[in-house]
């Protein structure tokens, strides 16, 4: 376990990236080479990261990055994670970097197969439920109720659950996090670099300009994420289901602060009914009950 | 050392690959390219071919994995037919864009709906603008030499282009024939161990592809335009050097035969023009001056050459196995903006035959070649499309 004192000072997202003020993908992004070093080769597909590292002829990573076709991350790293493999290689990470929709819409696809295949790479995604590159539409990772440019009245359906989806495939390790808590989120990439296989993380990352909400407030959302239960922050190793902290101490309910807090700062949820957060309320305690039955292994 | 094996197109196809010394194989499985993919992963199972063989979820996939593998450094194959080619089409553009030298059989097979599992040029030719060569292949030997062939001029740093290799299903395909497989070590010297323009290197990072404003894009569409312009210089000197070195040329860019005296040129590609040759010879009996001109590489197109070919006949016949809905045979349209600035131009008659698989032999070339002959005593073409055997 690294501490943060402990973080590395070397800088790959460098200085001039073109994120919007807040971005909190831009924080993960720092965080994840923080994480991993320089020695990583990444496949971004059509998302904010193809805006965020700059037009051409300019980049703000120092990694090596494959921009992609939107749905292809999954095979393109099956591609070079099996090209470094032939040339002896394989001390390189390779590592997915997707969105939301590129993810759990146009990607799961590939990512299904990559993991299926037992792909040794790390996949990422990096979930600010919605489209945001193309101007905020609805993804299958948008939360329900959540305003979008395609929902404008809010998003009648639930957001799909992709690291259960991703967890199904029996991959080693699975995990969520959210750049609010930093330590928790290095310490995971960490863990998956050592891992052989496929190894998948999905990042709650806050967004100002989608969610609407001051720039300034992207790591108390992140947190506020968390300390509702709305996300929860957990790893599956080798199908055992562990909660993290803060959020191991969250199956007592007494200990979650209301989603009513979460979601009154973005006003994207700013035409809720009491009747649609009592709704989610109820669905956010399901979900942890569902989680203390998971962590005490009574199912799987 | 050199064999000679009596086997498919597709097997022949897979023995290729694996004397190209593919580094990795991404494919998915479709009628009729099946048994490429499945000749390949017999030789990688038994070790006779050192390669990462990616069993990709979709065509889609096959082509993104070759692009990571080819941008991560080696080289790559892949296979596919009608739809799988068309569920790629977006990553076709990727690869040449990316001007990764990737190598691809393409199985020609006709597109649904309705289902058809039978040759036809419409799936590779739907997939003319998206930046790659494209071969055409006339027998089991060509598509041997024309894979090794291929490597050789994608991974000139001239060109730094794909490549689609480009054989009929069934006809070609499933079609046992006597192949010379050339000695390995030969092969070797005339192909180099991989190279392209640009690779994936921690120690020289840099983002690929990232976004390109309006002020740099044009240039890069125009350095893939001149890639191709450089690779139809190069593939009649490589095809030459090859037949030096292993005794088989397959006539660069156009494979003519007979035409130096010809009246009547009939202009084909694939499978059609080994029977077009039959037909030449048949008819030439006869006593008439006919000669048969295959296209073998389509993109980039031999605008010249076809010039050149078209300054001695008084009449030229295209038989297009595919149809622009709406026009006409792509041959055809190719042919005549090739020749539009040429003062005495040929007549031209197009006709449009072999769709789904339906049989072109020599004997309906012999009829078309007379319908044109006609045509030709009359100084004018009757109809300027032509479906043949149409049940009307």
């Amino acid at each position: 376990m690294v501490t943060i004192k402990e973080f590395p000072k070397e800088e790959y997202l460098l200085k001039g990236h073109a994120a919007c003020a807040g971005c909190g993908p831009s924080i993960a992004l720092r965080l994840l080479f923080k994480a991993l070093g320089n020695k990583v080769i990444m496949v971004v597909p059509a998302c904010c990261t193809t805006v965020i590292q700059g037009p051409y002829p300019y980049t703000s990573f120092a990694v090596p990055l494959q921009n992609m076709l939107f749905e292809a991350t999954g095979a393109t790293c099956s591609g070079i994670v099996a090209a470094l493999k032939i040339r002896g290689l394989e001390d390189i990470t390779v590592v997915g970097w997707a969105g939301d929709g590129g993810t759990v819409d146009i990607g799961i696809q590939a990512l299904s197969g990559a993991a299926e295949r037992e792909t040794n790479f790390i996949y990422i995604c990096y979930d600010n439920e919605a489209y945001g590159n193309t101007g905020l539409q609805r993804s299958g990772a948008t939360p329900y109720g959540a305003w979008t440019t395609t929902t404008p009245t809010g998003k009648r359906e639930r957001k799909k659950n992709m690291p259960l989806i991703m967890a199904a495939h029996k991959i080693p390790y699975v995990a969520t996090a959210c750049p609010s808590y930093p330590v928790d989120f290095v310490n995971k990439l960490r863990k998956a670099r050592e891992i052989r296989g496929t190894k998948y993380i999905h990042v709650l990352t806050p967004c100002p300009t989608g969610w609407r909400y001051d720039t300034s407030k992207t790591v108390e959302i992140g947190r506020l994420a968390v300390q509702t239960g709305i996300w929860a922050l957990y790893e599956i190793e080798n199908g055992r289901f562990r909660l993290n902290s803060p959020s191991d101490r969250l199956i007592d309910k007494s200990k979650r602060k209301p989603v009513r807090e979460y979601l009154a700062m973005q006003d994207r949820f700013r035409h809720l009914t009491e009747a649609d957060i009592e709704k989610i309320q109820q669905w956010v305690d399901e979900d942890w009950e569902y989680y203390r039955k998971l962590a005490s292994n009574e199912c799987v | 050392m050199a064999q000679i094996i009596i086997d498919t197109a597709n097997h022949i196809a897979g023995y290729a690959a694996k004397a190209a010394r593919v580094k990795v194989v991404a494919a998915y499985p479709i009628t009729p390219q099946t048994t490429v993919v499945e000749k390949i992963a017999e030789f990688v199972e038994s070790g006779e071919m050192d390669a990462e063989y990616i069993r990709v979820e979709s065509e889609h996939s096959a082509m993104a994995a070759c692009i990571g593998a080819a941008a991560a450094g080696v080289r790559t194959f892949t296979a596919t037919s009608a739809h799988g080619l068309a569920l790629m089409h977006e990553a076709l553009h990727w690869a040449s864009g990316a001007r990764l030298p990737i190598v691809m059989a393409v199985v020609n097979r006709a597109m649904g709906a309705p289902w058809s599992i039978w040759p036809d040029f419409s799936d590779s030719l739907s997939q003319r603008d998206t930046g790659w060569i494209q071969f055409y292949c006339a027998d089991n030997q060509e598509v041997f030499d024309t894979i090794i062939q291929a490597y050789r001029i994608c991974e000139d740093e001239r060109v730094f282009l794909p490549a689609m290799v480009c054989l009929e299903g069934f006809i070609l395909s499933h079609t046992y024939m006597p192949v010379k497989i050339h000695d390995q070590e030969e092969i070797d010297a005339f192909l180099p161990p991989y190279k392209s323009g640009w690779i994936l290197d921690v120690n020289n990072p840099f983002s690929h592809a990232n976004l390109v404003s309006p002020e740099w894009y044009m240039e890069f569409r125009y350095m893939i335009q001149e890639a191709m312009e450089n690779a139809k210089r190069l593939i009649p000197e490589i095809d030459k050097e090859y037949g030096q070195r292993f005794g088989f040329q397959h006539g660069g860019l156009i494979d003519k035969y007979q035409c130096d005296d010809a009246d009547l040129i009939i202009c084909t590609m694939g499978t059609m023009g080994s029977e077009a040759k039959i037909a030449v010879d048949n008819l030439r009996k006869e006593g008439l001056k006919v000669g048969a001109a295959r296209i073998r590489v389509y993109r980039p197109f031999p605008v010249e050459e076809v010039k050149k070919l078209a300054e001695q006949p008084s009449i030229i016949a295209t038989i297009d196995r595919h149809i622009s809905f709406g026009m006409e045979g792509f041959l055809a349209s190719e042919i005549k903006a090739s020749l539009y600035h040429m003062e005495d131009k040929p007549l031209l008659a197009g006709f449009i035959a072999g769709l789904g698989g339906r049989d072109v032999t020599f004997r309906t070339i012999e009829e078309i070649a007379k319908k044109s002959l006609k045509w030709m005593k009359m100084g004018r073409v009757e109809k300027e499309t032509v479906w043949v055997d149409l049940r009307e």
